[in-house]
């Protein structure tokens, strides 16, 4: 299959004695929303972080747009087109939400000390067009009007779209939402469902961490469900849902 | 609603124009001493901006940074002086002691990368000790530095044959030797300030402040954390090597004792004090704290002799304790400094607004 983004491989992650990702294997198509599902603890954000390269698998491998990803540091796997959000939202707190944005556009500029100290037609070019890129993407998630708000002064819902245009300045091909919905009302929860709808109409590949399997399950295009850093089923959400191991990991085993 | 604006800008511009440049005659009037103690204070100016890359802007907290201003200073001391018996002009060697100073920054910044906060200011304020040291004792086998007893007969920065060192007459105005060297060190603090400002509107500035706020984040957007605060650290060490470098000319002698751990807590209590990250701010607490200090020497002496018939308490225990007092005064009421950064942001926001 020549339509595969992100294909992981025998993933194994062990924090000392405990085993966080036993052997975790799966694909994300292009232009999928793709789930990962669990109870707490499954081991769905700690997936998350070696594949954003904030930790170092013990073994296994990932394929990325048909080359190996070579995963040594998270601002190469950015560089490499990945983007995430994090589950506590990290911004940039005393930062403004269009700087927030504009740091976002530093992977793809190039302007150095030299450019900033003298200012010369190239530099400034860059700079306005990272302004304008970072205020289309505010546009773009909805919060242009908090454009000059520092970050921390923004709602928690605004905070995570801010998070998202974020991610979306560093021009990824896959973008990893670690529980975006957490904490939300349901108007948050449905706006923001309607932003990653429309990020996948527009083209992004998405993989997406929920907690809430009602949110995942109306979302989601195909869903992998882990327990125990154990993937125990990867299907569409329909036949998932129906899958008795997933119900016993959610339900516990005294049902089964 | 632009115009009258910009109109009083500038006339505020021009006014504290005018007053820099009167200054000095002003300060004259009360004592050549005080023109000295103005081009030390300018010297702190310009080590505080350089701190307040790393502490302020990057948010790594360095409490080595004199050691930066000690490799521009004994650059500038053993390219010009009868030491090595080699006299480069001062517009050589500051580069030269800038490009050294940045090395340093590099080779403190290269084994701390990973650490952060209390480790990171334990590490660099032995860096600070470990650099005071080798100057202290590079005088065996091969006499570098000239150990403790420092280099002297350090030449004076010299202008198209108008040596700094000693007075000459312009426009029928007397220049003195500090009154030169203030007019001097006023241009290279502009340039210094641009840069700064420059730095921190920029993307390496922004880079700088991302890391500030929350490295992981920094780094999940695609910044190479390893080289902005290699460069954040280069940087702030190049403006302490400039700093350095005119120390040594001004004052003609240097020797180890001049770049102690104090000195570096010293140039922090500016950077904090003033508000991190704020050029103005920091360049308000370097005033504030190079000035307090001088003038508690000329008042609280004769205050106590006048009250009490003779000195109790020495100035310098005095200021240790008002500058105490001070710190902690701004960390309860002002944590982030008298003139922090989020007043810029706000600034900011309101042209902004003021624009549409």
């Amino acid at each position: 299959m020549n339509d595969l983004l992100l294909e992981a491989r025998g993933i194994v992650k062990r924090f000392g004695g405990v085993l966080a990702l036993k052997d975790i294997s799966l694909t994300i198509r292009v232009g999928e929303i793709y789930g990962l599902i669990g109870p707490n603890g499954a081991g769905k954000t700690t997936f998350f972080n070696v594949l954003t390269g904030l930790y170092v698998a013990n073994s296994g491998s990932f394929t990325f747009a048909g080359a190996p990803l070579e995963i040594k540091a998270p601002h190469e796997v950015a560089r490499a087109g990945i983007a995430r959000t994090f589950q506590n939202i990290r911004l940039f707190a005393n930062m403004t939400a269009l700087e927030n944005v504009m740091v976002g556009r530093h992977l793809r500029t190039r302007a150095g000390v030299v450019g900033a100290v003298f200012r010369d037609a190239g530099t400034r070019a860059e700079e306005a067009a990272i302004e304008r890129r970072a205020l289309e993407l505010l546009h773009y998630v909805g919060i242009s009007d908090r454009a000059n708000d520092l970050a921390r002064h923004l709602s928690y819902g605004d905070q995570r779209r801010l998070e998202i245009a974020r991610a979306l300045a560093t021009e990824p091909k896959l973008l990893a939402l670690d529980e975006p919905a957490a904490g939300m009302n349901a108007t948050e929860t449905a706006a923001l469902r309607a932003l990653i709808e429309g990020l996948r109409d527009d083209g992004l590949t998405i993989l997406l961490i929920e907690h809430d399997v009602k949110f995942v399950m109306g979302l989601c295009d195909r869903v992998a469900v882990l327990d125990y850093g154990e993937k125990i089923a990867e299907d569409v959400p329909e036949q998932v849902q129906r899958n008795p191991k997933v119900i016993e990991a959610y339900l516990g085993g005294a049902l089964a | 609603m632009n115009t009258p604006m910009s109109l009083r800008k500038f006339a505020g511009i021009a006014l504290v124009a005018a007053a820099l440049l009167a200054l000095p005659f002003v300060m004259a009037l009360a004592g050549t001493a005080w023109v000295r103690i103005t081009n030390l204070a300018i010297l702190y100016i310009f080590l505080s901006l350089g701190l307040n890359i790393v502490v302020g802007y990057a948010g790594l907290l360095d409490l080595g940074y004199i050691a930066f201003y000690g490799v521009g200073a004994y650059v500038y001391a053993l390219l010009a002086s009868p030491f090595f018996g080699l006299h480069l002009p001062f517009w050589v060697i500051l580069p030269i002691g800038a490009t050294l100073a940045a090395l340093f920054g590099v080779l403190l910044g290269t084994p701390t990368l990973k650490l952060r906060g209390d480790y990171l200011a334990i590490v660099t304020m032995g860096f600070g000790e470990i650099v005071r040291i080798f100057l202290n004792n590079l005088s065996r086998p091969i006499n570098i530095t000239n150990g403790p007893q420092g280099i002297d007969r350090i030449d004076p920065v010299s202008v198209a044959g108008i040596s700094f060192g000693h007075d000459s007459t312009f426009l029928g105005l007397d220049f003195s030797g500090p009154v030169k060297y203030y007019y001097l060190l006023l241009l290279l603090l502009l340039g210094v300030i641009m840069v700064n400002l420059r730095l921190q509107d920029s993307r390496i500035g922004r880079a700088w402040q991302a890391i500030r706020e929350d490295e992981t984040a920094a780094r999940a957007v695609g910044i190479d954390t390893t080289r902005v605060k290699l460069l954040a650290f280069a940087m702030g060490a190049c403006f302490g090597g400039i700093a350095g470098g005119m120390f040594s000319a001004i004052q003609a002698f240097i020797s180890p004792e001049s770049f102690v751990l104090t000195e570096s807590v010293m140039v922090l209590s500016m950077v904090v004090l003033g508000g991190m990250g704020n050029v103005w701010g920091v360049i308000a607490g370097a005033v504030m704290l190079s000035y307090v200090p001088e003038l508690l020497r000329y008042t609280v002496g004769p205050i106590q002799t006048a009250v009490f018939g003779r000195t109790l308490i020495a100035p310098e225990v005095i200021r240790m304790l008002l500058f105490g007092l001070a710190l902690v005064l701004t960390m309860r009421f002002r944590p982030a400094g008298l003139w922090p950064m989020g007043a810029r942001k706000r600034e900011f926001a309101m042209t902004k607004l003021d624009a549409e």
